[in-house]
């Protein structure tokens, strides 16, 4: 009987999940009419760092803020923004570090120019070795 | 064999970097690593190439001589892919908007018969602690004794109430305790977001012309009642 009082307290219990009472944002799972306003509003989803699970991206988090900026994003891009305003309005809220895809700055001219670098010093390298080797 | 070695992992970081640049930032981390030890790799082989020497000839310290590098990189690259695992935890994501103007909002009451929070009473000359919470948020509650602290020194708060519904706040507020001068309700939290807030509770200084002068990330702790009486003081001069 106890056990049974037991196993039936823990079926009813509240979780302690850190999510409101609320249903979801309306546009959090509902796309866009316009099917060309949502895949943009898509593509930046992938692309924003949800903020409470910081290894997923907006689109793929099943949590209640995600499904927010979510929201969020569809309706600014409904309204005719684009995306790349909605990143810029983002990154001066949460920093560039809101973005998987990081704007090119300061911080970032070695992530993206360290690629071009490399094959460059690499070719670089490349011809010294034929050079010699045509020569002998 | 180091050239190849090398030569290979710098054109699969190479490769991995660009395809990253347009998906996931954290996989650059590894890409660089790739990269780095590819390019380390890529040179030892050259200076000994350049030295006539290759795999094969010579004793055993030789050979255990020409792997050193590569376990080094293994090393390397392990640790790049280990690291992160514990980096990525419990990170508080501080707004940008310290220092800027505080974005315009004009969010109804919480409760019937209270007043809301709209951003250009946060401009009329007096500082305010902005206070953004939930009733379903449990840090939220360990901090009630400290916020009525606060309430006592003198000091109003102004709340922001996200995602919830009036009769869930008045509970809370009951069992809790009330030191909100306004609660406004951030029902599809555009707010919040708009504060560059992540998380709830959270506390905002605001100062007189409506300016961000400071953001308290979490529960206000006992320790932290200094730290946001300064700010608030720095704010009304």
């Amino acid at each position: 009987m106890r056990l049974l009082l037991a196993a039936l307290m823990l079926a009813f219990a509240a979780p302690a999940l850190a999510d409101s009472l609320l249903p979801p944002a309306e546009y959090a799972d509902r796309q866009l009419a316009d099917p060309a306003k949502e895949a943009e509003a898509r593509a930046l989803m992938d692309e924003i760092r949800c903020l409470v699970c910081q290894g997923e991206a907006v689109a793929d988090s099943p949590a209640e803020m995600a499904g927010d900026m979510r929201a969020l994003i569809r309706t600014r891009i409904q309204a005719g923004e684009s995306p790349d305003q909605v990143r810029q309005w983002l990154i001066s809220r949460y920093g560039p570090w809101v973005t998987y895809d990081p704007p090119f700055g300061a911080a970032t001219a070695l992530l993206w120019l360290a690629p071009l670098l490399l094959v460059l010093f690499g070719l670089f390298l490349a011809r010294g070795r034929f050079k010699r080797r045509t020569r002998a | 064999m180091n050239m190849i070695i090398g030569g290979l992992l710098f054109v699969v970081g190479v490769a991995v970097t660009i395809g990253s640049l347009a998906a996931r930032g954290d996989v650059i981390v590894i890409a660089y690593g790739a990269i780095v030890v590819g390019a380390a790799q890529f040179l030892i082989g050259l200076f000994q190439a350049s030295k006539g020497q290759a795999v094969g000839e010579g004793g055993l310290k030789r050979r255990l001589l020409l792997l050193a590098p590569f376990a080094v990189a293994m090393i390397v690259l392990v640790g790049i892919f280990v690291a992160p695992l514990s980096w990525e935890e419990e990170r508080p994501i501080e707004s940008a908007m310290i220092g800027q103007s505080v974005p315009d909002f004009d969010l109804p009451p919480g409760l019937p018969g209270r007043a809301g929070l709209a951003s250009a009473s946060l401009r009329r000359g007096e500082p305010h602690v902005v206070n953004i919470f939930a009733s379903w948020c449990i840090p939220c509650r360990i901090e009630a004794p400290q916020l009525d602290m606060l309430k006592r020194r003198g000091i109003p708060i102004d709340g922001i109430a996200v995602r919830d519904r009036p009769q869930d706040l008045a509970q809370f507020l009951a069992a809790y305790g009330d030191p909100f001068r306004t609660i406004g309700a951030d029902t599809d939290r555009r707010v919040q977001i708009a504060l560059g807030s992540a998380g709830v509770p959270e506390t905002f200084v605001i100062d007189g012309r409506g300016i961000i002068r400071h953001q308290h990330i979490g529960p206000i702790m006992d320790a932290d009642l200094a730290e946001i009486v300064a700010a608030y003081e720095a704010a009304r001069r």
